[in-house]
């Protein structure tokens, strides 16, 4: 009984991929939903700059364009759901038979997600290409931000799912957790600059969006790849996010501990 | 003597449900004033399981098997006492305790429902760890067992609630744990599955001397599988010992059938029950008397058969409920 993490992690991602391949339909209606969103804001905003003589800000349409499609990918690659899922999970007695097997759930839950992303790319990134021909973005990144966003966005999914899988946690104590979710999205949406670029925001927000973990979830690599960071921000935002990782891993331990020992394992 | 496999020393849990009248003004007050009452499910209940042994765990719906189980599978913390399951305390969950036991519960599905059986049984060997010789002999050795063959293909959701069930015990015990929870194992099968499911786990409790604790409804299970019972009722322990030994203490009546030679005789000064079926006559007489009434019976009147028959244990174990529900 000597195997490693790694045949765990080939094995459930292999799993989560064939269970995803069953529900083709809701796969594409959810990647609709994420398209649609950055799509609308971007015309909105469009229109915004076209109405104040060709700027808002200081971004431009091709910026602008720029800005939400980037959004649209980084947001893919770092969007969970298992907040909206955990109040279920613990209604229904779930996690009953997934605490008696010697594997943390929230492995699962990365693969889970880990899967979903890697099969929905073969969409996103072509309905991505679509719009960036019809839209004609402005993107020129220096090649090490390109390389820096790589990590930029892997730091950031850690970021995003260790809170919001900490934040799901307290379906443990309230048991619904759709009305904490919808709290957290209009948070979500406005600090981590998906409904707007942070630099449009006022300073007041943008200081509590600089201060929270949410600008390090999706405004700080889009915003990197749209070139609009120095080494020095980019450096910046990596420490930022590593920090916040580290302070979401902890909150999710404890409060993992605190949840498990209220479990009332509900259902037979 | 060697170390218990389970022992629980005064196990306890308390859950504190939310608590109200029905109806819209009252759930609109319980917005303001949240009322709550703590419900005893277990209360102070203290037994040991040796390495090897089958239990019969037995009680009415409510009783508090569900919840012990649940806290010796580390499931639930316990509100106060003491447990230990392999020399583990069961809710640390460590990796070394999971990796030895099994929990089944019979009306829940622990398997990847949109997939077939066969990914099923390969998530269970990369979480336990298992490899990959040691993983393949054991499935073949289940597949035979249970008959599973044609299954492994089938997807989860399409396969019938006793299939299923075959499923559920064989991917609960690919790792050979040392320790089985079958929380109503049977539960809505057909007779035939039952007795399957019921030889499985005796064979299996031969081959690996694995300990098992079994909860079930059907007496057919208990009385196949558990030399012991232990019986809780209303959180509390009532009985702990040998099925044989309940029968004697609960069951105030034996059973006497009498096949006479004629019909029509009156067998009322024999028994306060009689029943009567042509020339067969069954009177249901105090354990007491079962041995006078029989000599008598034998030597008054014109016998051709005579038998002697302990009560169902369905019957003694309704007794010890409403025994102690009268006694409460």
């Amino acid at each position: 009984m000597s195997r490693g993490f790694g045949d765990i992690y080939l094995t459930l991602f292999g799993l989560e991929l064939s269970v995803m391949f069953q529900y083709r339909a809701a796969v594409v209606i959810w990647l609709l939903g994420l398209v649609l969103q950055p799509v609308v804001y971007m015309v909105v905003w469009l229109r915004v700059a076209e109405a104040k003589g060709g700027k808002v800000g200081d971004f431009d349409a091709g910026s602008i364009v720029a800005y939400f499609l980037v959004m649209m990918l980084v947001n893919h690659a770092t969007f969970t759901w298992h907040m909206f899922e955990m109040g279920w999970r613990v209604r229904s007695g779930f996690y009953n038979a997934i605490l008696v097997q010697p594997l943390h759930p929230w492995h699962r839950d990365v693969l889970a997600n880990v899967a979903y992303k890697v099969l929905a790319l073969g969409v996103i990134l072509p309905v991505a290409a679509l719009l960036a021909w019809y839209f004609e973005p402005t993107l020129q990144p220096p090649l090490w931000a390109v390389a820096a966003f790589v990590p930029a966005v892997i730091l950031a999914f850690f970021t995003r799912f260790l809170f919001e899988w900490a934040l799901g946690l307290l379906a443990f104590w309230i048991t619904d957790t759709s009305g904490l979710n919808n709290l957290y999205m209009a948070f979500i949406l406005i600090f981590s600059g998906r409904l707007a670029p942070l630099d449009l925001l006022p300073p007041i927000l943008q200081t509590i969006a600089a201060w929270s973990p949410f600008e390090w979830m999706v405004a700080f690599p889009v915003e990197l790849l749209l070139g609009r960071l120095t080494p020095e921000q980019t450096m910046h935002g990596l420490a930022m996010q590593v920090l916040w990782i580290a302070i979401g891993f902890a909150v999710m331990q404890l409060t993992w501990v605190r949840a498990s020992s209220r479990y009332s394992a509900v259902g037979a | 003597m060697s170390m218990p496999a389970i022992r629980c020393d005064a196990l306890s849990k308390t859950y504190r449900v939310p608590e109200r009248e029905p109806g819209l003004w009252n759930a609109a007050k319980s917005l303001i004033h949240r009322r709550t009452r703590d419900v005893e499910a277990v209360q102070s209940v203290s037994f040991e399981v040796a390495p090897g042994e089958v239990v019969g765990f037995l009680g009415p719906n409510g009783a508090g098997k569900t919840t012990t189980l649940k806290m010796l599978s580390g499931l639930l913390n316990p509100s106060s006492g003491q447990v230990r399951v392999l020399d583990h305390e069961p809710f640390r969950r460590e990796r070394g305790f999971l990796q030895q036991i099994t929990l089944v519960m019979g009306n829940r599905n622990q398997m990847v429902w949109d997939l077939p059986v066969a990914d099923s049984f390969a998530r269970n060997r990369a979480i336990y760890r298992l490899q990959r010789t040691d993983f393949n002999e054991t499935v073949a050795e289940l597949t035979e067992l249970l008959d599973l063959g044609e299954l492994m293909a089938k997807p989860v959701r399409n396969l019938s609630l006793g299939e299923r069930m075959k499923c559920e015990v064989a991917v609960a015990l690919l790792h050979r744990p040392q320790i089985l929870f079958l929380d109503e194992p049977t539960l809505g099968l057909d007779v035939t599955m039952q007795r399957r499911i019921r030889t499985f786990i005796a064979e299996y409790n031969q081959r690996v001397g694995a300990t098992v604790l079994l909860t079930s409804h059907y007496m057919a299970d208990v009385e196949a599988l558990c030399k012991r019972v232990i019986v809780i009722h209303q959180g509390q322990l009532l009985f702990d010992g040998a099925l044989v030994d309940l029968v004697q203490q609960f069951a105030p009546h034996k059973t006497i059938v009498v096949d006479l030679e004629r019909e029509g005789l009156d067998l009322s000064g024999y028994a306060d029950s009689v029943s009567v079926d042509g020339s067969r006559v069954t009177l249901l007489v105090p354990k007491s008397a079962a041995a006078q009434t029989t000599g008598r019976l034998l030597a008054e009147l014109p016998v051709v058969d005579l038998t002697v028959e302990e009560p169902p244990i369905e019957e003694v174990i309704e007794q010890v409920f409403s025994q102690q529900h009268t006694s409460t």
